[in-house]
C-alpha cells in the first residue's frame, strides 16, 4: 500500500541515472532536485565504505578506485538484506570472481573469503577453551573414538592459492613476496582477536574432518599427505580452536 | 588421501602435542582483552558498522569497466596467476570455509 | 503504560565507539551515560559483547536503533525485532530509542534514515509499528525527529503534529534531536524556534546533539547534512539553550560518527553540554 513516493523513492535511490522522483520539493514548492542526491550518497557512500571497511586487503590488493567501482556494483545489485552491517559483503568473494576487470587476479576470491571469515570468527560466540590435559593419559581406543567439538570462532579455508602469504603481504609491511603453494589457513581466537595461521602439511584434511564432527581417528585417516599430528594438534590446541572434547 | 599412523606412535604425537601447548600456563585476564585489539587501534577484524549519519561525500554510479590503476596485487608473482589453471598441491576436495555456527 | 526502572539520568553523555574504551576507563570523571547502536551488537559473542557488558557495569547505556525502519511501507522485520528483543533482555538498558524514519523496502536495507511524508495513513502506519516495538520490548521506546533535505508534497500533517499524534496514541516518548531540528528547519525553511515551541516536551526523555556540513540546493539555497563529523554548531547550541528553557535537564547526548575524534575531543562537547545543563538544574 505505498501510497505516496516511497516505490519511486527507493528505485531510484541506487540509480545515479534515474531522474528525481515525482513530489519531492524543497519546502517552498520547488522540485527537490540535487536535495535527493543526498540520500542517493547517503545509501551509495555508507555501503561503499562498508565494504572498504570489511575488506581492506582485497581494497589494496585492486587500489582504491577499482574498488570503489567493485563496491559500486556490488552494493547496486547486492543491497544488505539486514541491518546489522557486520554480516554485510557475504556474496563479495564470489561478486569478485565474477567481474571481467578482475579475471585475471585469481586469488582475490579467496582473500575476500578470509577477510569474511576473519570477521565472522571476530563477532562469534564465546567458548571455554578445552583443557589440553584432557586429552593426557586417554588410552589408544579412548582417543580414536573421542570427537574434538571446534570452538565457534573456528575457521578453515582451504585455497590453491598461497592465500595467507599473500594476505600478510598484502596487509603488514616488511613480509616477502608470496611463495608459489598451496596454503590451508585456520582461524582462531584466543580471546577477542582473530588469528589465522598456516596450517601444518595434511592439516586441512585432519581439521576439516573434526569440524564435521568425524573422530579423533576418523580424522587422522583423513589427514593429507605429510601429516604432522604432534604439529597441527598443538597449534590447535594451543589457539584454543576447541571447546570441548566428547567421549562415549 | 588416507594417512596412518601406528597408534603407539599416535599416541605419542597427542602427548608431544599437548606438552607443546604448555597446557599449564596461566590464561589471561580477561579484562585487558576489551580495550585494544592486536591490530592497535583500528579494530579491523570488527567489520563495518552502522551509521545514522549523512554525508557530504559524492558517489558515482559505473557498471563494467576496464582496470584503471592497480593495488599491490601488481607486486605479487605467481606462476598461476595469469589463467589460474596451474593448481599446485590442489586441495579442492575439501571444503573451503566452513562456518561452525548457525 | 510501560514501567522504565532506570531511565538514563540528566547528564551528558557520548555515543560510545569502542576505540574510546580504554581512555573512558582511564578517565577519573568521563560522562554520565553512552549511547550504542543497537546493530553492532548483535553478533554472537567476542569483544563487542564484552565491552559492552563491562561498560554497562560501570554506566547507564542506550541502546539506540538504527535498523528497524518504523516509518517504512513494510511490515517491521521479525528476525531482526527478535533479535533486537534478545539485545534488550540480554543488557536491560536505561532507555531503547529508534528513528523516525525507514530503511527497508522489498527486504533491501539501505544503511541511511529515509524521510516519510506525514499523512494518516504514514501515522496509522508508524504507530502499529511503534505499538509492535514496545510490546516486543515489554517497555516504552523514544521516537526521534529525523533530518530532512526535501518534503513531499503530499504531507498533510507537520512534524512536531505528527509526534505529538504517534506520543498520544502509543504513548512512546520522544528523542529530540536538536542538530536535526537545526538541519530541517534551515533546509525547508522554517524556523527552528518556531519548531521547538511547539514539540511536545513533556514526552523527551533524551537530547541529541551532533555536527553538521553545510552545502546548497541547485538554487543557492542552503543545504546541511546531519554528517556527525565535526562539533556541535553555534546556532544548535543557542537553540539548545531554547529547549533546556522548557524542559528542564534532560539527558543529553553527544553524537559524533564520522571522522571520529579522540576521546578528550568528546569530552570536551559533554563538558560544554553539562555547562547547558547546570544553567536549568536548580
Amino acid at each position: 500500500m505505498a501510497s505516496y513516493a516511497e516505490t519511486g523513492f527507493r528505485s531510484a535511490l541506487l540509480r545515479g541515472d534515474a531522474p528525481v522522483p515525482e513530489g519531492l520539493t524543497d519546502g517552498a514548492g520547488r522540485p527537490a532536485g540535487r536535495r535527493y542526491d543526498v540520500y542517493r550518497n547517503n545509501v551509495a557512500v555508507a555501503l561503499r565504505e562498508a565494504l572498504e571497511t570489511g575488506f581492506p586487503a582485497v581494497a589494496r590488493l585492486i587500489g582504491p578506485e577499482n574498488f570503489a567501482r567493485a563496491a559500486g556494483m556490488f552494493l547496486r545489485s547486492h543491497p544488505p538484506t539486514s541491518p546489522v552491517m557486520m554480516e554485510y559483503g557475504a556474496g563479495f568473494p564470489e561478486f569478485l570472481e565474477g567481474i571481467e576487470a578482475l579475471r585475471g587476479i585469481g586469488y582475490l576470491g579467496d582473500v575476500a573469503r578470509l577477510e569474511l571469515a576473519l570477521r565472522q570468527s571476530y563477532h562469534a560466540a564465546d567458548a571455554p577453551k578445552l583443557d589440553a590435559t584432557r586429552l593426557a593419559g586417554m588410552d589408544e581406543v579412548a582417543l580414536m573414538g573421542a570427537r574434538l567439538v571446534p570452538a565457534p570462532a573456528l575457521r578453515l579455508l582451504c585455497s590453491s592459492w598461497p592465500l595467507l602469504s599473500i594476505y600478510r603481504f598484502t596487509i603488514e609491511t616488511g613480509r616477502p613476496k608470496p611463495p608459489a603453494r598451496a596454503e590451508a589457513v585456520v582461524i582462531t581466537r584466543p580471546d577477542f582477536d582473530p588469528v589465522p595461521h598456516l596450517l601444518p602439511p595434511g592439516g586441512a584434511g585432519f581439521l576439516a574432518a573434526l569440524t564435521r564432527g568425524e573422530t579423533f581417528g576418523a580424522a587422522v585417516e583423513a589427514a593429507g599427505p605429510g601429516f604432522d599430528l604432534s604439529a597441527t594438534l598443538s597449534l590447535l590446541l594451543r589457539q584454543g580452536a576447541f571447546s570441548d572434547l566428547l567421549t562415549d | 588421501m588416507s594417512y596412518t599412523l601406528k597408534s603407539a606412535a599416535l599416541v605419542g604425537a597427542v602427548a608431544a602435542a599437548i606438552a607443546a601447548t604448555g597446557a599449564h600456563a596461566d590464561e589471561m585476564a580477561q579484562e585487558k582483552c576489551f580495550g585494544v585489539s592486536l591490530a592497535g587501534e583500528n579494530d579491523c577484524a570488527a567489520g563495518p558498522g552502522t551509521t545514522c549519519a549523512g554525508t557530504s561525500k559524492v558517489d558515482y554510479q559505473g557498471n563494467a569497466w576496464t582496470l584503471v590503476d592497480a593495488g599491490t596485487c601488481t607486486e605479487i608473482e605467481l606462476p598461476a596467476m595469469a589463467d589460474g589453471t596451474e593448481r599446485m598441491g590442489s586441495l579442492d576436495a575439501l571444503e573451503r570455509d566452513l562456518p561452525m555456527d548457525s | 503504560m510501560f514501567d522504565t526502572t532506570s531511565p538514563l539520568p540528566p547528564l551528558p553523555g557520548v555515543g560510545y565507539k569502542p576505540q574510546h574504551y580504554s581512555a573512558i576507563l582511564d578517565d577519573p570523571a568521563p560522562v554520565g551515560w553512552f549511547e550504542v547502536h543497537a546493530e553492532n551488537y548483535m553478533g554472537n559473542g567476542g569483544r563487542p559483547l564484552a565491552q559492552l557488558r563491562a561498560l554497562s557495569e560501570r554506566f547507564p547505556i542506550s541502546v539506540h536503533g538504527v535498523g528497524l525502519s518504523i516509518g517504512g511501507p513494510d511490515r517491521l522485520h521479525p528476525d531482526h525485532l527478535a533479535r533486537l528483543k534478545h539485545l534488550v533482555g540480554w543488557l536491560n538498558p536505561a532507555s531503547f530509542s529508534e528513528h523516525l524514519a525507514w530503511s527497508t523496502h522489498d527486504s533491501a536495507f539501505l544503511n541511511d534514515l529515509l524521510p516519510l511524508p506525514y499523512t494518516p495513513a504514514t501515522l496509522t502506519r508508524v504507530c502499529d509499528h511503534v505499538d509492535e516495538v514496545q510490546e516486543a520490548l515489554g517497555r516504552q521506546m523514544l521516537l526521534e525527529n529525523p533530518s530532512s533535505y526535501l518534503a513531499f508534497a503530499e504531507s498533510t500533517l507537520d512534524e512536531t503534529g505528527f509526534l505529538h499524534e504517534v506520543v498520544r496514541r502509543t504513548g512512546c516518548g520522544l528523542l529530540l534531536d536538536v542538530n536535526n531540528v537545526f538541519v530541517s528547519a534551515t533546509n525547508l525553511g522554517y524556523s527552528p524556534q518556531e519548531y521547538i515551541a511547539r514539540f511536545p516536551m513533556d514526552a523527551v526523555g533524551e537530547i541529541h546533539l551532533a555536527g553538521h556540513d553545510e552545502d546548497h540546493d541547485d538554487h543557492g539555497a542552503p543545504l546541511l547534512i546531519d554528517s556527525h563529523g565535526r562539533e556541535v554548531a553555534e546556532p544548535v547550541w543557542a537553540l539548545l539553550e531554547l529547549v533546556l528553557d522548557r524542559a528542564g535537564p534532560l539527558p543529553l547526548l553527544i553524537e559524533w560518527d564520522n571522522d571520529v575524534p579522540n576521546w578528550p575531543v568528546l569530552a570536551a562537547e559533554a563538558a560544554r553540554a553539562a555547562r547547558a545543563l547546570d544553567r536549568v538544574t536548580a
